[in-house]
């Protein structure tokens, strides 16, 4: 299978909507060789600023950038672009609902060998709890080009997260993605899968396995932890009662407490969380780092199975 | 743009100042000392200065304001209530639920460009609306009042530095040195050394005033207007915390405190009788 960084596929969409609409600006810190917005400010100088080693100013221009009528898409690590810069956003980008987005590679336990510094492993949980924001995860590299194009065209204040390491290719080019909505990759009547980013393709993976056993699997691609598809989870539960959540992201306050909160309230439903378990991580091979936390396609099986 | 005269300019600043401490009178909350030090510049920004159309707030090409020290904002209110953004009896709801007025600057406010409240956050957002301007090529200007206390805060010398680096002499900003802060004055809670040598560090041109003598914040205006040399303007104003009334000047306990009824009828007397 085919494995590409979803930062790829923000780098190069970003260039082609910078292209339609001139109003599409990229502001920098430093860092966008890694974030791949080299070719946008080669071919779009005029679109694109770089503030430099600073992140809070990145999200205050941006801020000022979009008062004026423009897109700014503020470019930094998972870990910068929520923590470093979040009272900025709150203040700034959320209260004020301006149309900035903040467009983060290095999301999860992807950046990998850099250690736990660069591990961004809350910043979903913490954007999720602003009022305004939208908080998205593409699950691959076709994805994140649908949901970037996506958010550049729908007003408001939202935080997209990407992979630093490559993940498998899981979409045909034609996969139609809304942000907010669930996208359904197989349906299935005893366990619903739900992940997102890149844990959707240890999902895909772990439905096989189980098909192999003779359980049948309902996986959804949550890419939009906020606003949740609230509709799709609870037709999960009305529909099979049983779900396992699946995301590189901590256990607390991320996809698996989105999913919780709805099924709690409806009083029905069973839910296994797999997540990073409230651990910092280290400099380490990404498969060994999201074993560690039992992040892996068997355990996806093994709680589906505890479930039955 | 207008040529109000100082002398007309004096009177409103005096007008505004004692709708700033009503509000907060009525209010029985808010920050008087602040929004007295910063009355002068306000005044000449919105009644001389700024290209602005108060019945149409969003205008484009409208000259912008960001009130970076937005705790100050009754003063920026009493501007604007003047100015017609909005009914000026609505001067009357600071702090009340479902007033435009916040205790800090939100923008379903007419006339705010930017909300904020944060410290060291507004001169960043400052500079995006600069930098807007360039890159569109227009002719519109940028308009922000820091607090010197505020200058402690990382964040306002992050935006200098972009500031500098993209050529922002459409960015006009005003230091209002009052040497007060919460806790103390700024020498003993974190020394500033000198403000002015710090912005000019950072590129800006810097034009050392009183900030409360209206003569001198039109005459620097205008000389701000002959230097198109592609550097920040910094305008390092020294002001007197609580200026114009009597017990509030330089008394730092007057920074985030309202009135009561005998103090805030001696404060419109001074205000009146003083300017």
């Amino acid at each position: 299978m085919k494995k590409i960084a979803t930062r790829q596929g923000f780098g190069e969409e970003i260039v082609a909507l910078g292209k339609e609409d001139n109003g599409i600006y990229v502001v920098d810190v430093d860092i966008g060789k890694s974030c791949k917005t080299t070719d946008f400010a080669k071919q779009l100088p005029n679109q694109h600023v770089n503030v430099g080693i600073a992140e809070q100013n990145a999200a205050g221009v941006a801020a000022g950038l979009a008062t004026c009528g423009k897109t700014p898409f503020v470019v930094t690590y998972a870990v910068f672009g929520s923590l470093r810069m979040c009272e900025m956003i709150r203040q700034e980008i959320a209260y004020t609902n301006l149309n900035v987005k903040i467009a983060c590679s290095h999301g999860g336990l992807t950046p990998a060998n850099d250690g736990a510094s660069h591990q961004a492993i809350e910043d979903m949980g913490v954007l999720r709890t602003i009022p305004n924001m939208t908080v998205i995860m593409p699950a691959d590299y076709v994805a994140a080009k649908k949901l970037v194009r996506a958010a550049a065209t729908t007003y408001g204040p939202m935080f997209l997260r990407f992979t630093r390491d490559n993940i498998p290719v899981i979409y045909d080019e034609d996969v139609v993605l809304e942000i907010g909505k669930a996208h359904q990759i197989q349906d299935g009547k005893d366990v619903a899968i739900i992940a997102n980013g890149d844990t959707v393709c240890l999902a895909i993976e772990a439905a096989k396995k189980l098909a192999e056993e003779g359980l049948s699997a309902r996986v959804l691609d949550m890419h939009t932890i906020k606003p949740l598809d609230v509709e799709a989870v609870k037709a999960c539960v009305n529909d099979i009662g049983k779900i396992v959540t699946v995301e590189d992201h901590n256990i607390l306050n991320g996809l698996g407490s989105a999913v919780c909160e709805v099924v709690a309230e409806m009083g029905a439903g069973k839910v296994k969380r797999i997540g990073v378990q409230d651990q910092f991580g280290e400099s380490a091979p990404y498969e060994r780092l999201m074993a560690k936390n039992g992040i892996t396609i068997e355990n996806i099986v093994a709680q589906a199975k505890a479930l039955q | 743009m207008k040529n109000t005269s100082v002398a007309e300019l004096k009177n409103i600043a005096k007008d505004l100042r004692k709708k700033a401490v009503t509000m907060i009178y009525e209010a029985q909350s808010g920050h008087p000392g602040g929004s007295l030090s910063a009355a002068d510049f306000v005044t000449a920004c919105y009644f001389r200065e700024m290209n602005v159309d108060p019945k149409n707030p969003k205008w484009e090409d409208r000259d912008r304001f960001v009130l970076s020290k937005g705790h100050v904002c009754p003063i920026q209110y009493a501007a604007l209530g003047t100015l017609g953004y909005f009914p000026e009896e609505e001067l009357h709801t600071l702090r009340q639920e479902g007033s435009h007025l916040q205790g800090h600057p939100n923008m379903k406010c007419p006339g705010i460009d930017i909300a904020t409240g944060s410290l060291g956050q507004g001169l960043a957002c400052a500079v995006g609306m600069a930098l807007a301007g360039k890159r569109d090529g227009k002719k519109y200007r940028v308009f922000s009042a820091v607090g010197d206390g505020e200058c402690q805060e990382g964040e306002i010398w992050e935006a200098c530095q972009t500031a500098y680096k993209y050529q922002l002499d459409n960015l006009i900003v005003f230091v209002d040195n009052n040497n007060l802060q919460i806790d103390g004055t700024t020498d003993e809670v974190m020394p500033n050394i000198d403000l002015g040598d710090k912005f000019a560090a950072f590129g800006f041109d810097v034009y050392r005033i009183d900030g409360n003598d209206m003569q001198q914040i039109v005459d620097t205006f205008e000389r701000i207007k002959m230097r198109h040399n592609g550097k920040p303007k910094c305008i390092f104003a020294q002001t007197v915390k609580g200026k114009g009334v009597s017990y509030m000047e330089n008394v730092g306990s007057w920074h985030g405190v309202a009135p009561n009824k005998e103090e805030y009828e001696q404060a419109m007397k001074e205000l009146e009788e003083g300017f």
